[in-house]
């Protein structure tokens, strides 16, 4: 691999996404970006080889870590990690490997939240606010649309302003909370990222399936390299999984960090 | 000597309880059987965690839970919390 995009996915107990979100990743780095389409392309990667010809070189880090490599992305998959006792994340928040991703975070790596990641995230106070159980206390499992509300981020920057994309969400817990200060600040700095919305794309207001503030799917935090979001784009990145919707938040940060792209 | 703490987490006032309300409703509609409760309110569900912790006298180990509090029993974007600390005999 040369010149490509290191990544790491956290492995917490009980996280549940770390395999898909690896995969995405092989996937995505295995394809190329537009325009660089290698002839291994059509390889289905199991996940376990590297492929000499990956732009992401990806590799799981157990969360007993307390020092790490320098990677250019971090993400924390979803999962219940353990047990999701006291609160989402509350436990987790305090793994060793926390300390090395707040490190690596403030030096401008990336780091990516999925679901219980999100809400890891808030634990830590990467990103502000805080996930509540769902407004209808009812664990949601389907799919969601989302408009990109930001398409200036590095986690964004292959979708466009206003586009309408389908993500799968399953959690119990992703009803956003954030002071009326906080969410005036995140309306006005641009970090909302994604919304929940009605297929066509229209958000009238409280249209979130889990009663989150403002409908609120996805935040980054002051910097922009850090990204929280209730919904999973690592479930829907190839036809055989009923989309390609998600592809776009790999793809943004393969841009990002390879293509010179600030953001 | 040993003391035993007993912190006591609620969501703040300001945040929905849903599962209270859910609680609540219940109450008023189920609970009684042929008997309603209408004149009950403001039902909030929170938590309560005990814990035994050495010290010598109540009140510093009221402050030290109250760091674990403030660290990771309660969340204070959305949860307040209570100390009790009594003597473990």
């Amino acid at each position: 691999m040369m010149g490509g995009m290191k990544a790491a996915v956290v492995v917490f107990p009980d996280s549940n996404g770390d395999c898909d979100a690896k995969r995405a990743l092989e996937k995505i780095g295995g394809q190329g970006v537009s325009g660089d389409v290698s002839p291994l392309s059509k390889i289905d990667f199991s996940g376990d080889g590297v492929n000499p010809l990956s732009k992401i070189d990806v590799r799981f880090v157990w969360h007993k870590e307390s020092s790490i490599e320098d990677f250019d992305l971090i993400v924390l998959p979803g999962g219940f990690t353990f047990g999701d006792y006291l609160r989402t994340g509350a436990i987790a928040r305090y793994s060793p490997v926390m300390k090395e991703v707040v490190r690596q975070a403030k030096r401008g790596a990336k780091v990516l939240g999925i679901c219980n990641g999100f809400q890891i995230l808030t634990e830590a106070g990467l990103l502000p606010g805080a996930l509540l159980r769902n407004r209808d206390l009812l664990f949601l499992g389907r799919d969601v649309w989302l408009r990109v509300e930001n398409d200036a981020t590095p986690f964004t920057n292959a979708y466009a302003k206003g586009q309408v994309i389908r993500l799968p969400i399953a959690h119990g817990d992703g009803n956003y909370f954030i002071d009326d200060e906080g969410y005036k600040r995140l309306e006005e700095e641009g970090r909302i990222v994604f919304r929940y919305c009605s297929p066509d794309g229209d958000a009238p207001s409280g249209i979130a399936p889990n009663g989150a503030k403002g409908d609120i799917a996805g935040i980054v935090n002051e910097e922009g390299n850090v990204l929280g979001l209730m919904p999973h784009p690592e479930r829907l990145v190839e036809p055989i999984l009923g989309g390609r919707d998600g592809r776009g938040v790999f793809e943004s940060l393969l841009n990002a960090v390879c293509g010179g792209l600030k953001r | 000597m040993p003391f035993k703490a007993k912190v006591t987490v609620m969501f703040r006032k300001s945040i929905l309880d849903p599962q209270g309300a859910a609680v609540e409703r219940a109450l008023k509609s189920h609970a009684g059987g042929d008997i309603s409760f209408p004149d009950i309110s403001s039902v909030r569900v929170g938590k309560v965690v005990e814990l035994t912790v050495d010290g010598t006298s109540a009140e510093s180990v009221k402050e030290k839970v109250k760091v674990l509090a403030d660290r990771i029993l309660a969340n204070p974007v959305m949860e307040e919390y209570t100390v009790d600390v009594e003597p473990l005999s």
